[in-house]
Protein backbone atom coordinates (compact mmCIF):
# COMPACT_ATOMS: atom_id res chain seq x y z
CA UNK A 1 0.00 0.00 0.00
CA UNK A 2 1.30 3.43 -0.88
CA UNK A 3 1.47 6.07 1.80
CA UNK A 4 -1.59 8.11 2.68
CA UNK A 5 -1.76 11.71 1.46
CA UNK A 6 -0.87 14.38 4.03
CA UNK A 7 -3.60 16.25 5.84
CA UNK A 8 -4.36 19.90 5.08
CA UNK A 9 -5.70 20.65 8.56
CA UNK A 10 -4.62 19.50 12.00
CA UNK A 11 -7.35 17.49 13.74
CA UNK A 12 -8.99 18.89 16.86
CA UNK A 13 -7.77 17.15 20.03
CA UNK A 14 -10.03 14.68 21.79
CA UNK A 15 -10.89 14.85 25.50
CA UNK A 16 -12.32 12.37 27.97
CA UNK A 17 -16.04 11.64 27.86
CA UNK A 18 -16.03 12.40 31.62
CA UNK A 19 -18.42 10.89 34.17
CA UNK A 20 -21.68 12.65 33.29
CA UNK A 21 -22.65 11.40 29.80
CA UNK A 22 -25.27 9.02 31.18
CA UNK A 23 -28.24 11.34 30.65
CA UNK A 24 -26.97 12.50 27.24
CA UNK A 25 -25.59 9.71 25.05
CA UNK A 26 -27.31 6.39 25.84
CA UNK A 27 -30.74 6.03 24.25
CA UNK A 28 -33.49 3.38 24.37
CA UNK A 29 -32.55 0.36 22.26
CA UNK A 30 -29.01 1.60 21.66
CA UNK A 31 -27.58 -1.82 22.45
CA UNK A 32 -30.08 -3.65 20.20
CA UNK A 33 -28.95 -3.72 16.55
CA UNK A 34 -31.61 -6.36 15.94
CA UNK A 35 -34.51 -7.58 18.04
CA UNK A 36 -33.80 -10.55 20.29
CA UNK A 37 -36.39 -12.51 18.31
CA UNK A 38 -34.45 -12.05 15.06
CA UNK A 39 -33.51 -15.54 13.79
CA UNK A 40 -29.79 -14.68 13.63
CA UNK A 41 -29.68 -12.67 16.87
CA UNK A 42 -26.41 -13.03 18.77
CA UNK A 43 -25.52 -11.72 22.20
CA UNK A 44 -22.17 -9.88 22.26
CA UNK A 45 -21.16 -9.42 25.87
CA UNK A 46 -18.20 -8.83 28.12
CA UNK A 47 -16.63 -6.60 30.73
CA UNK A 48 -14.35 -3.56 30.61
CA UNK A 49 -11.40 -3.80 33.04
CA UNK A 50 -8.77 -1.33 34.23
CA UNK A 51 -5.07 -2.04 34.80
CA UNK A 52 -5.73 -3.50 38.25
CA UNK A 53 -8.25 -5.96 36.81
CA UNK A 54 -11.11 -4.00 38.37
CA UNK A 55 -14.27 -3.52 36.26
CA UNK A 56 -14.69 0.00 34.88
CA UNK A 57 -18.25 1.13 35.69
CA UNK A 58 -18.24 4.31 33.61
CA UNK A 59 -17.26 3.39 30.06
CA UNK A 60 -19.36 3.86 26.94
CA UNK A 61 -18.96 1.46 24.02
CA UNK A 62 -20.02 1.74 20.41
CA UNK A 63 -19.94 -1.02 17.80
CA UNK A 64 -20.13 -0.68 14.01
CA UNK A 65 -20.40 -3.70 11.76
CA UNK A 66 -21.64 -5.12 8.47
CA UNK A 67 -24.77 -7.29 8.33
CA UNK A 68 -24.80 -11.10 8.16
CA UNK A 69 -23.99 -10.99 4.44
CA UNK A 70 -21.10 -8.57 4.84
CA UNK A 71 -23.02 -5.59 3.49
CA UNK A 72 -22.26 -2.17 5.01
CA UNK A 73 -25.48 -0.53 6.18
CA UNK A 74 -26.27 2.95 4.96
CA UNK A 75 -29.81 3.37 6.30
CA UNK A 76 -30.42 6.07 8.92
CA UNK A 77 -32.56 5.32 11.96
CA UNK A 78 -30.06 4.20 14.60
CA UNK A 79 -31.47 6.60 17.20
CA UNK A 80 -35.03 5.63 16.30
CA UNK A 81 -34.71 1.81 16.41
CA UNK A 82 -37.86 0.92 14.46
CA UNK A 83 -37.13 -2.79 14.96
CA UNK A 84 -36.87 -3.50 11.23
CA UNK A 85 -33.94 -1.46 9.89
CA UNK A 86 -30.42 -2.81 10.38
CA UNK A 87 -28.17 0.24 10.72
CA UNK A 88 -25.00 -1.58 11.85
CA UNK A 89 -24.31 0.70 14.79
CA UNK A 90 -24.90 0.33 18.51
CA UNK A 91 -24.11 2.21 21.69
CA UNK A 92 -24.21 1.15 25.32
CA UNK A 93 -22.97 2.48 28.63
CA UNK A 94 -21.52 -0.35 30.72
CA UNK A 95 -23.37 -1.29 33.91
CA UNK A 96 -22.03 -0.70 37.41
CA UNK A 97 -19.86 -3.83 37.22
CA UNK A 98 -18.36 -2.91 33.84
CA UNK A 99 -20.61 -5.23 31.85
CA UNK A 100 -22.04 -4.70 28.40
CA UNK A 101 -24.42 -6.74 26.25
CA UNK A 102 -25.31 -5.94 22.65
CA UNK A 103 -27.88 -7.85 20.63
CA UNK A 104 -26.61 -8.08 17.08
CA UNK A 105 -25.86 -10.55 14.27
CA UNK A 106 -22.62 -12.26 13.29
CA UNK A 107 -20.98 -9.90 10.81
CA UNK A 108 -20.36 -11.37 7.38
CA UNK A 109 -17.09 -11.04 5.46
CA UNK A 110 -17.11 -7.74 3.56
CA UNK A 111 -15.00 -9.35 0.82
CA UNK A 112 -14.54 -13.06 0.05
CA UNK A 113 -11.94 -14.64 2.33
CA UNK A 114 -11.72 -11.64 4.70
CA UNK A 115 -11.98 -12.33 8.41
CA UNK A 116 -15.27 -10.86 9.69
CA UNK A 117 -15.03 -8.43 12.60
CA UNK A 118 -16.96 -5.78 14.50
CA UNK A 119 -15.32 -2.40 15.01
CA UNK A 120 -15.38 -1.23 18.64
CA UNK A 121 -14.68 2.22 20.08
CA UNK A 122 -14.20 2.73 23.82
CA UNK A 123 -14.81 5.93 25.79
CA UNK A 124 -14.47 6.22 29.58
CA UNK A 125 -13.97 8.60 32.44
CA UNK A 126 -10.22 8.58 33.01
CA UNK A 127 -9.55 7.80 29.36
CA UNK A 128 -8.34 11.00 27.71
CA UNK A 129 -9.00 9.94 24.13
CA UNK A 130 -11.12 7.24 22.48
CA UNK A 131 -9.65 3.83 21.72
CA UNK A 132 -10.43 1.76 18.63
CA UNK A 133 -10.20 -1.99 18.40
CA UNK A 134 -11.69 -4.95 16.51
CA UNK A 135 -13.74 -7.91 17.68
CA UNK A 136 -13.03 -10.83 15.33
CA UNK A 137 -15.31 -13.86 15.05
CA UNK A 138 -13.42 -17.02 16.09
CA UNK A 139 -14.70 -19.46 13.45
CA UNK A 140 -12.94 -18.90 10.14
CA UNK A 141 -9.41 -19.90 11.13
CA UNK A 142 -8.02 -19.66 7.59
CA UNK A 143 -9.28 -16.11 7.26
CA UNK A 144 -7.93 -15.20 10.71
CA UNK A 145 -4.52 -16.60 9.79
CA UNK A 146 -4.49 -14.53 6.59
CA UNK A 147 -5.70 -11.32 8.25
CA UNK A 148 -3.12 -8.53 7.81
CA UNK A 149 -3.66 -7.05 11.27
CA UNK A 150 -3.78 -10.32 13.23
CA UNK A 151 -0.78 -11.78 11.47
CA UNK A 152 1.26 -8.69 12.38
CA UNK A 153 0.73 -9.37 16.10
CA UNK A 154 2.52 -11.78 18.44
CA UNK A 155 0.24 -14.75 19.33
CA UNK A 156 -0.38 -13.67 22.93
CA UNK A 157 -1.62 -10.25 21.80
CA UNK A 158 -3.52 -11.56 18.79
CA UNK A 159 -5.91 -13.48 21.04
CA UNK A 160 -7.05 -10.22 22.69
CA UNK A 161 -8.92 -9.36 19.48
CA UNK A 162 -10.75 -12.64 18.93
CA UNK A 163 -14.10 -13.17 20.64
CA UNK A 164 -14.89 -16.48 22.30
CA UNK A 165 -17.97 -18.37 21.13
CA UNK A 166 -19.85 -19.61 24.16
CA UNK A 167 -22.01 -22.72 24.34
CA UNK A 168 -25.21 -20.69 23.94
CA UNK A 169 -23.91 -19.16 20.70
CA UNK A 170 -23.10 -15.79 22.24
CA UNK A 171 -19.84 -13.93 21.69
CA UNK A 172 -17.72 -13.07 24.71
CA UNK A 173 -15.22 -10.21 24.42
CA UNK A 174 -13.56 -8.47 27.37
CA UNK A 175 -11.78 -5.14 27.08
CA UNK A 176 -8.61 -4.66 29.15
CA UNK A 177 -7.59 -0.99 29.07
CA UNK A 178 -4.24 -1.85 30.66
CA UNK A 179 -2.27 -4.72 32.16
CA UNK A 180 -1.09 -8.19 31.33
CA UNK A 181 -4.00 -8.93 29.00
CA UNK A 182 -4.14 -5.43 27.55
CA UNK A 183 -6.35 -5.30 24.47
CA UNK A 184 -4.64 -4.29 21.24
CA UNK A 185 -5.84 -0.79 20.40
CA UNK A 186 -5.47 0.61 16.92
CA UNK A 187 -4.32 3.72 15.13
CA UNK A 188 -5.28 4.41 11.53
CA UNK A 189 -3.61 6.39 8.75
CA UNK A 190 -4.32 10.10 8.46
CA UNK A 191 -5.04 10.68 12.15
CA UNK A 192 -2.76 13.73 12.16
CA UNK A 193 -0.31 12.24 14.62
CA UNK A 194 3.35 11.78 13.92
CA UNK B 1 -19.44 16.19 49.57
CA UNK B 2 -16.01 15.51 50.88
CA UNK B 3 -16.87 12.73 53.35
CA UNK B 4 -18.15 10.61 50.46
CA UNK B 5 -15.14 11.16 48.23
CA UNK B 6 -13.95 7.58 48.17
CA UNK B 7 -17.41 6.12 47.69
CA UNK B 8 -18.29 8.46 44.85
CA UNK B 9 -14.95 8.38 43.16
CA UNK B 10 -12.31 5.81 44.09
CA UNK B 11 -9.77 7.94 42.21
CA UNK B 12 -10.37 10.96 44.46
CA UNK B 13 -7.17 12.20 46.07
CA UNK B 14 -6.16 14.76 48.68
CA UNK B 15 -3.27 16.10 46.60
CA UNK B 16 -2.89 19.86 46.46
CA UNK B 17 -3.25 22.02 43.37
CA UNK B 18 0.46 22.83 43.76
CA UNK B 19 1.34 19.13 43.45
CA UNK B 20 -0.84 18.70 40.38
CA UNK B 21 0.45 21.93 38.81
CA UNK B 22 4.07 20.89 39.37
CA UNK B 23 3.41 17.57 37.62
CA UNK B 24 1.74 19.36 34.71
CA UNK B 25 4.68 21.77 34.41
CA UNK B 26 7.19 18.91 34.47
CA UNK B 27 5.34 17.08 31.68
CA UNK B 28 5.12 20.23 29.58
CA UNK B 29 8.79 21.08 30.13
CA UNK B 30 9.75 17.58 28.99
CA UNK B 31 7.65 18.01 25.86
CA UNK B 32 9.24 21.42 25.14
CA UNK B 33 12.71 19.85 25.44
CA UNK B 34 11.78 16.98 23.11
CA UNK B 35 10.28 19.41 20.61
CA UNK B 36 13.41 21.59 20.67
CA UNK B 37 15.50 18.47 20.06
CA UNK B 38 13.49 17.72 16.91
CA UNK B 39 10.73 15.62 18.46
CA UNK B 40 7.26 15.40 16.96
CA UNK B 41 4.60 18.01 17.61
CA UNK B 42 1.83 16.55 19.77
CA UNK B 43 -1.69 17.28 18.56
CA UNK B 44 -3.78 15.02 20.80
CA UNK B 45 -3.97 14.54 24.59
CA UNK B 46 -1.62 12.03 26.16
CA UNK B 47 -3.66 9.08 27.40
CA UNK B 48 -0.95 8.54 30.01
CA UNK B 49 -1.15 11.81 31.95
CA UNK B 50 -0.69 11.13 35.69
CA UNK B 51 -1.91 14.56 36.93
CA UNK B 52 -5.35 13.34 35.79
CA UNK B 53 -5.48 10.68 38.48
CA UNK B 54 -8.33 8.66 36.96
CA UNK B 55 -6.14 8.01 33.92
CA UNK B 56 -3.54 6.02 35.88
CA UNK B 57 -5.14 2.60 35.46
CA UNK B 58 -7.18 3.41 32.38
CA UNK B 59 -4.61 4.06 29.67
CA UNK B 60 -2.98 1.43 27.48
CA UNK B 61 0.73 1.03 28.21
CA UNK B 62 1.55 -0.42 24.79
CA UNK B 63 1.63 1.91 21.82
CA UNK B 64 -1.33 1.86 19.48
CA UNK B 65 -0.96 -0.75 16.76
CA UNK B 66 -1.07 0.56 13.22
CA UNK B 67 -3.90 -0.88 11.12
CA UNK B 68 -4.90 -0.21 7.55
CA UNK B 69 -8.63 0.33 7.62
CA UNK B 70 -10.79 -2.46 6.24
CA UNK B 71 -14.12 -2.06 4.46
CA UNK B 72 -16.39 -1.39 7.44
CA UNK B 73 -13.89 1.11 8.88
CA UNK B 74 -14.10 3.23 5.72
CA UNK B 75 -17.79 3.95 6.31
CA UNK B 76 -19.80 5.47 9.11
CA UNK B 77 -23.31 4.99 10.45
CA UNK B 78 -25.90 7.24 8.84
CA UNK B 79 -28.26 9.50 10.76
CA UNK B 80 -31.23 11.30 9.26
CA UNK B 81 -34.12 13.60 9.95
CA UNK B 82 -36.03 10.68 11.49
CA UNK B 83 -33.29 10.45 14.12
CA UNK B 84 -32.85 14.10 15.03
CA UNK B 85 -35.44 16.88 15.18
CA UNK B 86 -34.17 20.39 14.30
CA UNK B 87 -35.48 21.77 17.62
CA UNK B 88 -33.09 19.49 19.53
CA UNK B 89 -30.37 22.03 18.71
CA UNK B 90 -32.01 24.54 21.06
CA UNK B 91 -31.26 23.55 24.65
CA UNK B 92 -33.25 26.50 26.02
CA UNK B 93 -36.72 25.36 24.88
CA UNK B 94 -36.93 21.85 26.30
CA UNK B 95 -39.07 22.78 29.31
CA UNK B 96 -41.92 25.16 30.15
CA UNK B 97 -39.83 28.11 31.30
CA UNK B 98 -36.65 29.92 30.35
CA UNK B 99 -33.49 28.45 31.87
CA UNK B 100 -31.43 30.66 34.15
CA UNK B 101 -28.11 31.95 32.88
CA UNK B 102 -26.39 33.64 29.98
CA UNK B 103 -28.06 32.60 26.69
CA UNK B 104 -25.45 31.83 24.02
CA UNK B 105 -25.23 30.53 20.48
CA UNK B 106 -22.39 28.15 19.64
CA UNK B 107 -21.91 27.70 15.91
CA UNK B 108 -19.28 26.49 13.50
CA UNK B 109 -18.43 23.81 10.97
CA UNK B 110 -17.28 20.20 11.09
CA UNK B 111 -14.49 19.54 8.58
CA UNK B 112 -12.29 16.56 7.88
CA UNK B 113 -8.51 16.67 7.80
CA UNK B 114 -8.61 17.56 4.10
CA UNK B 115 -10.77 20.60 4.85
CA UNK B 116 -13.88 19.02 3.34
CA UNK B 117 -17.18 19.70 5.13
CA UNK B 118 -18.71 16.75 6.96
CA UNK B 119 -22.35 17.04 5.89
CA UNK B 120 -25.45 15.42 7.37
CA UNK B 121 -23.67 13.85 10.33
CA UNK B 122 -24.68 13.63 13.97
CA UNK B 123 -23.35 16.06 16.59
CA UNK B 124 -24.32 15.55 20.22
CA UNK B 125 -23.59 17.98 23.06
CA UNK B 126 -24.04 17.87 26.83
CA UNK B 127 -23.08 20.27 29.57
CA UNK B 128 -23.56 21.60 33.09
CA UNK B 129 -26.04 24.41 33.77
CA UNK B 130 -25.31 28.04 34.68
CA UNK B 131 -24.54 26.97 38.27
CA UNK B 132 -22.11 24.22 37.26
CA UNK B 133 -24.48 21.31 37.91
CA UNK B 134 -25.17 18.35 35.62
CA UNK B 135 -28.53 16.58 35.49
CA UNK B 136 -26.84 13.32 36.41
CA UNK B 137 -27.39 11.29 39.55
CA UNK B 138 -23.67 10.97 40.20
CA UNK B 139 -23.16 14.75 40.20
CA UNK B 140 -23.32 15.60 43.89
CA UNK B 141 -22.08 19.20 43.63
CA UNK B 142 -24.44 21.19 45.89
CA UNK B 143 -25.38 23.75 43.24
CA UNK B 144 -28.98 24.11 42.07
CA UNK B 145 -30.50 21.99 39.34
CA UNK B 146 -32.42 24.18 36.89
CA UNK B 147 -35.85 22.63 36.19
CA UNK B 148 -35.81 24.42 32.83
CA UNK B 149 -32.44 23.13 31.67
CA UNK B 150 -31.36 19.56 30.95
CA UNK B 151 -28.20 20.39 29.04
CA UNK B 152 -28.44 17.87 26.17
CA UNK B 153 -28.66 18.73 22.48
CA UNK B 154 -28.34 17.03 19.10
CA UNK B 155 -28.10 18.20 15.52
CA UNK B 156 -27.26 17.05 12.02
CA UNK B 157 -24.59 19.09 10.25
CA UNK B 158 -25.72 21.08 7.21
CA UNK B 159 -24.46 20.71 3.62
CA UNK B 160 -21.34 22.75 4.41
CA UNK B 161 -20.70 20.96 7.71
CA UNK B 162 -22.32 23.77 9.66
CA UNK B 163 -23.98 23.41 13.07
CA UNK B 164 -25.61 25.85 15.49
CA UNK B 165 -26.73 25.27 19.08
CA UNK B 166 -28.60 27.69 21.33
CA UNK B 167 -27.83 27.06 24.99
CA UNK B 168 -26.85 28.56 28.34
CA UNK B 169 -23.23 29.27 29.18
CA UNK B 170 -22.10 26.51 31.56
CA UNK B 171 -20.26 27.35 34.78
CA UNK B 172 -17.07 25.77 36.12
CA UNK B 173 -17.64 23.02 38.67
CA UNK B 174 -15.61 21.24 41.35
CA UNK B 175 -14.40 17.66 40.97
CA UNK B 176 -12.39 15.23 43.06
CA UNK B 177 -9.13 14.79 41.17
CA UNK B 178 -7.36 16.71 43.95
CA UNK B 179 -8.20 19.13 46.75
CA UNK B 180 -10.03 22.24 45.50
CA UNK B 181 -10.04 21.01 41.88
CA UNK B 182 -12.26 22.93 39.43
CA UNK B 183 -12.96 22.21 35.78
CA UNK B 184 -12.93 25.15 33.35
CA UNK B 185 -16.39 25.75 31.87
CA UNK B 186 -16.92 23.45 28.89
CA UNK B 187 -19.42 21.81 26.57
CA UNK B 188 -18.93 18.14 25.64
CA UNK B 189 -19.10 17.41 21.89
CA UNK B 190 -19.53 13.99 20.27
CA UNK B 191 -18.82 13.73 16.53
CA UNK B 192 -19.02 11.33 13.60
CA UNK B 193 -17.27 11.62 10.25
CA UNK B 194 -17.59 9.81 6.94
CA UNK B 195 -15.34 6.96 8.20
CA UNK B 196 -15.91 5.40 11.63
CA UNK B 197 -12.17 5.86 12.33
CA UNK B 198 -12.95 9.61 12.58
CA UNK B 199 -15.28 9.09 15.55
CA UNK B 200 -14.36 11.45 18.40
CA UNK B 201 -15.52 12.99 21.67
CA UNK B 202 -14.04 16.22 22.97
CA UNK B 203 -14.76 19.35 25.04
CA UNK B 204 -15.14 22.95 23.89
CA UNK B 205 -13.90 25.66 26.22
CA UNK B 206 -14.53 29.42 26.48
CA UNK B 207 -11.86 32.05 25.81
CA UNK B 208 -9.86 33.42 28.75
CA UNK B 209 -10.93 30.87 31.35
CA UNK B 210 -8.74 31.44 34.45
CA UNK B 211 -8.87 27.70 35.25
CA UNK B 212 -7.06 26.54 32.09
CA UNK B 213 -3.60 26.41 33.67
CA UNK B 214 -4.85 24.40 36.64
CA UNK B 215 -6.84 21.73 34.81
CA UNK B 216 -5.10 18.37 34.20
CA UNK B 217 -7.66 17.30 31.58
CA UNK B 218 -7.13 20.37 29.39
CA UNK B 219 -3.38 20.32 30.08
CA UNK B 220 -3.11 16.64 29.07
CA UNK B 221 -2.64 18.23 25.64
CA UNK B 222 0.97 19.29 26.03
CA UNK B 223 1.15 21.65 23.04
CA UNK B 224 -0.30 25.16 23.37
CA UNK B 225 -1.37 25.35 19.73
CA UNK B 226 -3.25 22.08 20.10
CA UNK B 227 -4.88 23.26 23.34
CA UNK B 228 -6.00 26.46 21.60
CA UNK B 229 -7.95 24.33 19.10
CA UNK B 230 -10.42 23.48 21.86
CA UNK B 231 -11.18 27.11 22.73
CA UNK B 232 -14.11 28.83 21.00
CA UNK B 233 -13.87 32.43 19.76
CA UNK B 234 -16.28 35.15 20.84
CA UNK B 235 -17.98 36.24 17.61
CA UNK B 236 -20.04 39.41 17.62
CA UNK B 237 -21.63 38.48 14.29
CA UNK B 238 -23.23 35.50 16.10
CA UNK B 239 -24.45 37.79 18.88
CA UNK B 240 -28.07 38.95 18.48
CA UNK B 241 -29.49 42.25 19.63
CA UNK B 242 -31.11 41.92 23.09
CA UNK B 243 -31.12 38.12 22.82
CA UNK B 244 -27.84 36.19 23.12
CA UNK B 245 -24.07 36.31 22.73
CA UNK B 246 -22.30 34.09 20.23
CA UNK B 247 -19.26 31.81 20.07
CA UNK B 248 -17.68 30.29 16.99
CA UNK B 249 -15.90 26.93 17.03
CA UNK B 250 -14.85 24.74 14.08
CA UNK B 251 -14.01 21.07 14.58
CA UNK B 252 -11.54 19.16 12.41
CA UNK B 253 -11.79 15.37 12.31
CA UNK B 254 -8.99 13.10 11.15
CA UNK B 255 -8.56 12.40 7.44
CA UNK B 256 -10.92 10.11 5.58
CA UNK B 257 -9.20 7.01 4.17
CA UNK B 258 -12.02 5.96 1.86
CA UNK B 259 -11.31 8.17 -1.14
CA UNK B 260 -7.60 7.59 -1.51
CA UNK B 261 -7.80 3.86 -0.78
CA UNK B 262 -10.57 3.41 -3.37
CA UNK B 263 -8.59 5.38 -5.94
CA UNK B 264 -5.56 3.24 -5.22
CA UNK B 265 -7.56 0.06 -5.78
CA UNK B 266 -8.79 1.34 -9.13
CA UNK B 267 -5.23 2.00 -10.23
CA UNK B 268 -4.29 -1.65 -9.69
Amino acid sequence: MSSAPELKLTPTPGQTIGPFYGYALPFPGGERLVERSHPGAVRLHGTVYDGAGVPVPDALLEIWQPDEDGAVASAPGSLLRDGYTFTGWGRQAVDNVGGFCFTTVNPGATEPGKAPFIQLVVFARGLLNRLFTRIYLPEDEAALAADPLLSSLPPERRSSLIARREADGSLRFDVHLQGENETVFLSFPRNGEA
Amino acid sequence: MSQDNAALDPAATADSQATISAEIEAAHAGYARDLAAGGAEETQPRVNFPPYRSSLLRHPTKSLHHADPETIELFSPAFGERDVHPLEADLTIQHHGEPIGERIVVAGRVLDGDGRPVAGQLIEVWQANAAGRYVHKRDQHPAPIDPNFTGVGRALTGPNGEYRFTTIKPAPYPWKNHHNAWRPAHIHFSLFGTDFTQRMITQMYFPGDPLFALDPIYQSITDQRARDRLVATYDHSLTSHEWSTGYQWDIVLTGSNRTWMENEEEEH
